[in-house]
Order: C-alpha cells, then sequence, then structure tokens
C-alpha cells in the first residue's frame, strides 16, 4: 500500500509494503548477520555468547570479508541488514561496518544490550540514522536484578547511560525482557517504564521459553538453562497475561497457520532468507547451526545458497519415526516450536520431538480448549473443526 | 527551504541519500537524518521521475536535460520544462538532490 501522496513524481512508501519487496521479491528482503558470538555480559539464560575475549575472535569475519557479503546482498535486492550477536558493538569496526551497510542503502536493524553506546556512536546514530527502531535486551530493573541476569558487574550502569544516550539524541529503539528468577516480579515496572520509551508503540516482548545452547557447547550451561525454562503453565500465563488481545491474536493465527506438516522439515521461512554467521557461514535461519545445512560463503556465494543449497534444504524430510508418528501428524504444529532449530540445540538432529516444547504447545491448547485435559494433539482427528470453532469464536 | 528551481542550474544527487535500483526500480534510501518522516520511509519515482533523475549527472543544467528528453520522447519541451521543474523542486525540498 502507498501512502497517501500528493506529489506526481515521488512516491512514498514504507519498506514493509513496498511493491518492489512485495510483489517483485528479489532474491532477499533482509540479511541477518551475526557480528560476533563475544558478549560482554554473561547472561545465565543466553544461548550464544562467548567471553569478550574469547580466542574466537581470531576466527571472526574480517572487516572486508564482511563488506563482501553486503555488498553481494544489496546486489540481489536486499533492503535491510540486522546486526546482532553476541553483541554487536563489541566489534571495534562495528562504526565502519554500520557506515559501509547505510552507504551501500541498507537500513540497519540493530540488537544491542546497549552497554556499548558512547556519545560516538550515539551520534553516529543521530546523523545517519539506522531507519529501524534499535532493540534493546533489559534483564532488570534493578542494579541487582539486572547483574544477576548478566553476571558482569557494572553492566547495569553501563546499559542505563546507554538508553539515556539514545534518549537524549531522539534515537528511535524498543526494549524486550527476558523472564528469568532474578526479574520475575519486576514485569510490571518493567513495562510501565517501557511505556514511557517513545518509540514503543506496544506493550515489550519477552523471552520466556530458552533455547539451549545454539553451539551445543556446554552441558553445564545448558543444565543451568534448563533450571530457568518457566513452567509451561507459568510461562502460558504470561503469554495470555491480556487476555482480550491475547485471544483475537490467537484466533487469527489459528485459523491461518495450525495443521499437521507432514514429513516436511521445513513449513517455516527457514532459506528464504539467509543469517550469516560470525565466521561466514550461512544458516537457513538465525538458530539453525546443524552443519549439514549451512553453507560456506568463504568459498561460495550469497546467490548460490539461496538458490540452489536453500531450496534443497528446504526439500528435506524428516525421517525419525518418533518426529513421523507425533509432529508430523499434530495440528499444533505452529504453535509449537519444535523445529528443526530447536531440535538441533536439544538433541543434536533435525528431527527430534522437544518435550518441553511439545509441553508448552499442549499447555497452550488446553489453555485455548483447542484439546481437553489428557489428550495427546496428535491423536486429534477432528482438528479442523476444533479450529474453526475456535477462529470464529464458537462455544465448543 | 525556499528555493526556486532554475531550468539554467545544475542539479546533482544529495549526499544526504542513497539512491538504487532495485528489480529495476529507482528507490531512494534517506541517509542523512531528517528527510523521511518515519523510520522506515523509502521513496521509488514514477517513470518521469526516473528519466530525469537519469539525467542529473552534475554536470548538464536542466534546459538541456530537457531538450534531450523532449527529443527521446518526442514530447513538447514546455511540458518536460514544467515536469522537470517540478520534479526537482520537490527533491530539493526533500534534500534529496543539490543545486551544483
Ligand atoms: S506439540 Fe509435540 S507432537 Fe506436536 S509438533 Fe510440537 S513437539 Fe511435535
Amino acid at each position: 500500500m502507498t501512502r497517501e501522496n500528493p506529489s506526481p513524481y515521488v512516491v512514498t512508501a514504507p519498506a514493509s509494503s513496498h511493491r518492489v519487496w512485495k510483489d517483485r521479491a528479489p532474491l532477499i528482503g533482509r540479511l541477518d548477520m551475526e557480528l560476533t558470538e563475544r558478549c560482554n555480559n554473561n547472561c545465565i539464560h543466553c544461548c550464544i555468547n562467548l567471553p569478550e575475549d574469547d580466542k574466537a575472535r581470531l576466527r571472526e569475519m574480517s572487516k572486508d570479508e564482511i563488506k563482501r557479503i553486503l555488498n553481494e546482498a544489496v546486489a540481489l535486492g536486499a533492503l535491510s541488514v540486522r546486526f546482532t550477536g553476541g553483541e554487536p558493538l563489541l566489534r571495534e569496526d562495528f562504526s565502519e561496518m554500520y557506515l559501509y551497510a547505510r552507504k551501500l542503502g541498507l537500513k540497519v536493524m540493530l540488537f544491542t544490550n546497549a552497554r556499548c553506546i558512547t556519545p560516538e556512536i550515539a551520534d553516529m546514530l543521530a546523523l545517519v540514522p539506522p531507519l529501524e527502531k534499535i532493540e534493546v535486551t533489559v534483564y532488570g530493573m534493578t542494579r541487582g536484578s539486572y547483574e544477576a541476569v548478566s553476571r558482569s558487574p557494572g553492566s547495569f550502569d553501563e546499559f542505563r547511560r546507554g538508553m539515556d544516550l539514545l534518549l537524549e539524541r531522539k534515537i528511535p529503539f524498543i526494549v524486550k525482557g527476558a523472564v528469568l528468577p532474578p526479574n520475575r516480579d519486576e514485569m510490571e515496572q518493567f513495562e510501565e517504564w517501557a511505556a514511557t520509551i517513545p518509540a514503543m508503540d506496544k506493550p515489550p516482548s519477552y523471552s520466556i521459553f530458552f533455547d539451549l545452547r545454539c553451539r551445543r557447547d556446554s552441558p553445564e550451561k545448558n543444565h543451568l538453562i534448563h533450571t530457568l525454562r518457566a513452567k509451561p503453565r507459568d510461562g502460558v500465563s504470561i503469554l495470555s497475561r491480556n487476555r482480550e488481545s491475547y485471544l483475537k491474536s490467537m484466533r487469527e493465527f489459528c485459523s491461518k497457520f495450525m495443521r499437521p506438516p507432514g514429513d516436511s522439515l521445513f513449513s517455516c521461512g527457514a532459506g528464504h532468507g539467509a543469517c550469516v554467521d560470525a565466521y561466514g557461514m550461512v544458516q537457513p535461519c538465525l538458530m539453525l547451526r546443524h552443519p549439514s545445512v549451512v553453507y560456506n560463503l568463504k568459498s561460495g556465494s550469497l546467490k548460490d545458497a539461496l538458490t540452489r543449497f536453500f531450496p534443497a534444504v528446504r526439500e528435506m524430510k524428516a525421517t525419525n519415526p518418533d518426529y513421523l508418528s507425533r509432529c508430523a501428524r499434530c495440528f499444533l504444529k505452529g504453535l509449537c516450536e519444535t523445529c528443526p532449530a530447536k531440535s538441533w540445540m536439544e538433541h543434536g538432529t533435525l528431527d527430534t520431538p522437544v518435550e518441553y516444547l511439545c509441553e508448552v504447545a499442549h499447555e497452550q491448547a488446553r489453555d485455548l480448549g483447542l484439546i481437553l485435559e489428557g489428550e495427546k494433539a496428535w491423536e486429534v482427528k477432528d482438528w479442523e473443526e476444533r479450529i474453526r470453532r475456535f477462529s470464529k469464536n464458537i462455544p465448543g | 527551504m525556499e528555493h526556486e528551481v532554475s531550468l539554467d542550474r545544475v542539479y546533482s544527487p544529495s549526499k544526504d541519500i542513497v539512491a538504487r535500483d532495485v528489480m529495476g526500480e529507482l528507490i531512494i534510501v534517506p541517509l542523512a537524518s531528517g528527510i523521511g518522516n518515519t523510520e522506515d520511509e523509502i521513496y521509488t519515482l514514477n517513470e518521469t521521475g526516473r528519466a530525469i533523475w537519469d539525467r542529473l549527472d552534475g554536470r548538464t543544467n536542466l534546459r538541456e536535460i530537457a531538450k534531450s528528453l523532449a527529443r527521446e520522447f518526442d514530447a513538447p519541451p514546455g511540458e518536460i520544462e514544467l515536469d522537470i521543474q517540478g520534479l526537482i523542486g520537490e527533491l530539493f525540498h526533500r534534500r534529496m538532490v543539490i543545486a551544483v
């Protein structure tokens, strides 16, 4: 849709609905790029962070490699790049990469903890705006709760300073939360504060059902993450705390996206975009690092990944009998977060049901009235009728 | 910003924007702050606008551009001059072109 536009010459349109990206679908709309896996925080729940001074730095892409990939993404039609990590601002050449991307005509999405935002970086962001709201994850409202999560002394003050620098310069940003034992009682306070941030046009989103380590690198950290995960019932209560709007969005969602997937592994958008990790491997989605589905950009091209490699990945079928007898037949599949990426993180495979996520999906479905206590979703025969009634709000 | 567009002047794309060709369409992405109204706004020129934009080489004045377009499209130069003045006025106002 084009905005009301009195000019006969210049057509103004929000990028999200611009006809080039909507109708003509260039090979890639947005490129995701992890600039580093290192982070200045050491969050208790994090699925990716390495220490700030980790020797992984030596393996990270050089700035020339990053520039080459950005050039190719632009040539293929990308409109935006998301810089994430780890903490992307830890890279000493962050400003150079940022300006390079913007001068190529890319919008930049930036995911950060805000600790490294200095007056110089804030000035740069004010002068050459990212054209997307910056997204800042907030780990607590007090020094005590924040640093109990970040396990990094001084991090709270640095994060607050970063926020203040953005606010002073009117740089649009939004905040997101992660619901964890140290900050669980602060949600109300967090939401009240978030509502005072000018660019927040809706309540903040939260991470609740934490992922295990996406490099499968630390059983100890995985053990800790297991203990931090919300119980399915508690998680669903958080998800549905604004009951009316939650039900409205779920009715819409369920009518569109819920059905058994069969043996196709990928029913999501994985592989339609590209996510480049800190070392120059491109993944079909940010979380999916199984070696059989990633592509080495150092010896190939984004175009080859998008036109040859990923389409073949998307054709992959599940073979695990457990998956085939459950997930393949399960109408909660759109609701459930079990997917090849989560299966990789939990089990090192692409097609193993993830019990925790299965429990969450069943809890959510019970809460919505889609299944009864004790029912297994993959055994439900009249699922279409149940979804129809739920979507239309017909009492069952 | 008041500015009278003169056909005898030379204009060129401003350094405050990036012009890209995406799938055959000219897309103008703001670079410096204060160009778009919202954070996700981008711009496209219509066909006439695109034909004029492609000739803003920083050397040719607008009258010459009008002549070359009149020849190419077999259209009355007066009409084309009006289009050029309209477009350049708007782009100048939006900080997308500068007078050289
Ligand atoms: S709810 Fe359970 S059976 Fe259904 S898709 Fe998720 S993990 Fe598979």
